[in-house]
């Protein structure tokens, strides 16, 4: 987002000479290709862009991007990136990681790098499933998920990437999955904003835990099931049949039917993106009664990280001349004469 | 007040070097009181070595063994290399400080204790059934008695301070008494004391009260008691300015130091931890030296975020304690297969585990040396005291950054703590080297190479910013010169061989001995904060007559090339650790050198008398006693009390 200038590229100039090693079929290459669509329309300059992963499928994807790129170990990316961040803040980093990255091994430096509100943005790809290491089931696996760990079904209640986000202090919630049409315009918007910005993004893996969205992302009845969030709009889906909306009595969310398309009549709340408390009753929305919240779901700017650091830095630095010599010679002396 | 034993006293003004250890509860101002009294005593030109204790608790219940905290100093009108074997001068504030801390005093010696706090309650928790002041506990030395809190109280009464405040003042009355005894000024503390306190001015007075007060009552005093003025001529020292430094000082002046004279910002990564935080402190204080201090969310995230800094153009540091390098080992694997530049500092402490917090010890070598997955070539380098570490950190900085890998700078709690006096260098003595970036493509036909090597075997260091220069490096095998993926087998073969030559080949300078000859019948081979009492039981030895020499290594990874030719000059080689004997297993591996340990592990610095006995061993016609493990010497500096 700190791109001082912008500068023309085409889809082309973001692609590397490496060949993508992704399973065929995989979600990973819808992602990339919104991501190197995306790129151009932002204006961003492949000089000052950095792509920093971790380990897994996900984290395979800056060597795709002609850019800078550091794949470095598992679950550490967010924190590589809060160092490169300091060191310079003009560039422009985006962060990559997976379910088991960026919330089992890495939940520690994800949950840090959001709170700490460091300016970049942070694609988790979520599949639900381990698929470099072959198939075990994720912190994000629904209960039952029966893998090479979990032959009997897995028993443990699932992370919830959005809502651990929220938690953990985000400023900006999105969620957006593969083959969405919508992919670039949440990618976008979570480049415009200042700060750290995290994109959950359902990602099929076709070998492990194929079509595990389907329920919602496949395109037969996706308006019955997907409800796209758009600032200052009607939270409307079914055509605009149906709502979301305050219940009084339980001060959560209800789905309300939109009668003669009088959505306010029906009560149908209008999405306010910065408005944390309802953004928390989306993110803990239930798929099935409910339908799945997609877009940008919270977006509510706070100091950023780095420049506080570097305006912190500049203020103590104030007046005070860099002498090593003396600053070797501080404190109390004394002197030997010859 | 002061009564006087029939014991045979130690007659102070004939020595040329005495040892001061102030003893009390944790929460009675005694690191301070230390420190004070070392600040006057490098005033003073005598030269000076110190041994903070103190337990792991930040506030220990009052008044128990496992509270005590101790400060020793040595100090003398000649050399001083070590806090010395035994102290000559006891200060016991409480019944447990006596208790934890007289197995230590020198016979003869003199022991003064503040009979305030000998109350039923203190030597209850003490475990004192009888009080020591009444029985014949004492009798072996000479015993000066003072109500220490009494005279504090009456000494600080026109303040009206209460009684918890006037108390804290005893430290002030105790180092009053001892700046009398040892002939020191007061002018410096009392500047000290009233910038200490510029807004808190009756705190300040009152202080100075008591300093006053515990002065004028050594003058009084000698007189009539045991009490005698030793005076210490100042030793003759390199004529230059002075000043005192702990290693943790040190350390953080020589990355500032190093960083400057490489021309890059620096960015240090650190998690709190006992005894390395303290680099983290002072240098959150640099800021106008283009630091910037990240306080990470733990150690991993520590180094990692370094290693982000060291990628975009800073110079990373990380900096922790045994059980958290441990942590960073992976992302060293990182920074040595990506080829980056960083500083990892390792404050060693007793260990496995969280072990002995505060205690010493020099058990992370082969953690140094060898923790790490894959084949993972890294240089060490071993500071041998306070201001010897400020030139390694320099060092530390300069081959990071000369040959684009990580480097680990050992010190340990002893160094970290301890302080010398420190002749101030300059700056400009150092060499300037700026690092050099890759501005331009540097492979045939406009491409980029990121793993095409220098002579020295460098990769070229490629800042994200600069245009035309993208692209990708990562925790991967990656192909020679062009850093793509290659998992292909020549090629791990050849760059598994690169990352090995490139270490290998760092020029280390050569070997010296830093006392003795160059061959003999005994190399006394040392590192890190052994140097002081190697270098004093190798003196006496010598002057007994016998064929020693003392070798300190710096360079623990590469070794010096000549290390194992110079060893060879020698019938015998005795390795003194703070471990189980694990530089020993490195000499005997690296040069077939038959390499006898000498080992101790009870997070104890060697007493010189220890070592001179070792060495010993050596001469005394009895074959196959030689080394082995040092047993635990209760007497020689402040044990932990285990509960």
């Amino acid at each position: 987002m700190n791109a001082p200038t912008k500068i023309e590229t085409t889809l082309k100039d973001w692609e590397t000479d490496q060949e993508v090693r992704w399973c065929p079929g995989c979600g990973d290459y819808a992602i990339l290709k919104a991501v190197q669509r995306t790129l151009p329309q932002l204006g961003c300059d492949p000089a000052n862009t950095v792509f920093v992963s971790g380990i897994g499928c996900s984290s395979r994807f800056p060597y795709y991007i002609e850019s800078y790129g550091f794949h470095t170990i598992h679950g550490r990316a967010p924190a590589v990136a809060t160092g490169v961040k300091l060191a310079n803040p003009d560039l422009d980093v985006w962060l990559v990681t997976g379910d088991g990255d960026g919330l089992s091994i890495g939940g520690n430096h994800m949950m840090h790098v959001l709170r700490r509100n460091v300016n970049m943005q942070i694609m988790l790809f979520n599949n639900e499933i381990y698929g470099l290491t072959k198939g075990q089931y994720s912190p994000t696996s629904r209960i039952g998920t029966s893998s090479p760990s979990t032959p009997a079904g897995s028993i443990d209640s699932p992370a919830n990437p959005c809502a651990f986000a929220l938690g953990a202090g985000a400023r900006f919630v999105a969620r957006g999955f593969d083959v969405s049409k919508n992919l670039p315009d949440v990618l976008k918007a979570a480049h415009a904003h200042q700060g750290a910005a995290f994109i959950e993004i359902f990602q099929n893996c076709i070998v492990y835990n194929k079509d595990v969205f389907n329920d919602f992302a496949a395109p037969k009845g996706a308006d019955d099931r997907q409800l796209w969030l758009e600032h200052g709009e009607p939270m409307l889906f079914a055509g605009g049949a149906k709502g979301l909306a305050i219940d009084m009595e339980t001060l959560d969310l209800k789905v309300v039917d939109v009668v003669d398309g009088d959505w306010e009549a029906a009560g149908v709340l209008r999405h306010n993106v910065t408005n944390r408390t309802i953004a928390h009753m989306l993110v803990e929305l239930t798929f099935g009664p409910f339908p799945m919240p997609l877009g940008v779901i919270y977006d509510d700017p706070a100091p950023v990280f780095e420049q506080a650091v570097t305006a912190e830095n500049r203020r103590l630095s104030e007046g005070k001349e860099p002498n090593l010599a003396a600053l070797l010679a501080k404190g109390q002396t004394w002197t030997v004469e010859a | 007040m002061a009564t006087q034993t029939t014991a045979p006293r130690s007659d102070l003004s004939k020595q040329d070097a005495i040892v001061v250890r102030f003893a009390g509860d944790s929460g009675d101002g005694m690191q301070l009181t230390g420190g004070q009294f070392t600040l006057s005593t490098a005033l003073a030109g005598n030269d000076l070595a110190t041994f903070p204790d103190f337990p792991a608790e930040i506030r220990a219940p009052q008044g128990t063994l496992f509270g005590v905290s101790a400060f020793q100093i040595n100090f003398g009108s000649r050399e001083v290399n070590t806090a010395g074997d035994a102290p000559d001068v006891l200060v016991a504030m409480n019944p447990a400080a006596l208790k934890v801390n007289l197995g230590a005093l020198k016979p003869g010696g003199l022991v003064i204790v503040d009979t305030g706090e000998f109350t039923k309650r203190n030597l209850d928790k003490a475990k004192y059934a009888v009080s020591p002041l009444e029985d014949d506990t004492l009798a072996p030395f000479d015993v000066l008695e003072l109500d220490i809190s009494a005279l504090t109280i009456e000494a600080v009464k026109p303040f009206g301070l209460g009684n918890k405040d006037a108390l804290r003042c005893k430290n002030m009355w105790t180092l009053g008494l001892a700046l009398w005894m040892f002939d020191r000024p007061r002018g410096p503390l009392k500047d000290w004391l009233n910038a200490k306190f510029a807004k808190k001015p009756d705190i300040a007075a009152a202080n100075i009260a008591a300093l006053d007060a515990g002065h004028a009552y050594g003058e009084t005093a000698e007189l009539a008691g045991p009490l005698r003025q030793v005076h210490l001529d100042p030793v003759l020292s390199e004529p230059g300015l002075y000043r005192t430094i702990t290693g943790a000082e040190a350390v953080s002046l020589g990355l500032v130091a190093g960083a400057r004279l490489l021309r890059l910002p620096m960015f240090f990564g650190g998690y709190p931890i006992t005894p390395a935080s303290a680099i983290l402190h002072h240098l959150a204080r640099l800021k106008e030296f283009n630091v910037t201090t990240f306080q990470a969310e733990d150690e991993i995230a520590a180094i990692c975020a370094a290693i982000g800094a060291s990628y975009a153009g800073s110079l990373g540091v990380t900096s922790s304690s045994g059980p958290g390098i441990a942590l960073k080992g992976e992302a060293m694997g990182l920074a040595i297969m990506t080829e980056l530049p960083l500083v990892i500092v390792n404050s060693q402490r007793g260990g496995p585990s969280t072990g002995l917090p505060t205690k010493t010890e020099q058990s992370d070598l082969y953690q140094a040396v060898y923790g790490r997955n894959g084949d993972a070539p890294m240089p060490v380098i071993a500071a041998c005291s306070p201001s010897d570490a400020f030139e390694c950190a320099i060092e530390a900085c300069k081959i990071a950054v000369d040959y684009m890998t990580p480097v680990m700078l050992l010190t340990d709690g002893y160094i970290a703590n301890a302080s010398e006096p420190w002749k101030v260098p300059d700056p400009d003595a150092f060499e300037r080297a700026p690092a050099q970036f890759l501005e331009a493509k540097n492979g045939p036909d406009d491409t980029l190479l990121p793993f095409k090597r220098d002579a020295k075997g460098a990769r070229p260091w490629i800042k994200p910013g600069t245009p035309g220069l993208m692209h990708r490096i990562g925790g991967i095998e990656k192909q020679v010169d062009t850093g793509h993926i290659d998992y292909a087998p020549d090629n791990h073969q050849a760059m598994t061989d690169a990352r090995k030559n490139k270490i290998g080949q760092i020029a280390v300078p050569d070997q010296e001995v830093c006392l003795g000859e160059t061959s003999g019948t005994l190399a006394v081979v040392g590192w890190g904060s052994t140097y002081g009492p190697i270098h004093q039981a190798v003196s006496r030895a010598r002057a007994k007559g016998l064929s020693v020499s003392h070798i300190h290594v710096r360079h623990i990874w590469p070794l010096p090339a000549n290390l194992g030719e110079l060893l060879d000059q020698f019938d015998h080689v005795l390795m003194p650790e703070m471990n189980t004997g694990q530089f020993k297993t490195v000499i005997r591996d690296q040069f077939l050198i038959d390499a006898t340990p000498l080992t101790k592990t009870s997070g104890q610095p060697f007493a010189i008398a220890e070592m001179e006995a070792a060495i010993v061993k050596y001469f005394d016609g009895e074959a196959g006693n030689e080394g082995g493990e040092v047993p635990v010497n209760d007497g020689q500096l402040p044990s932990p009390v285990g509960e």
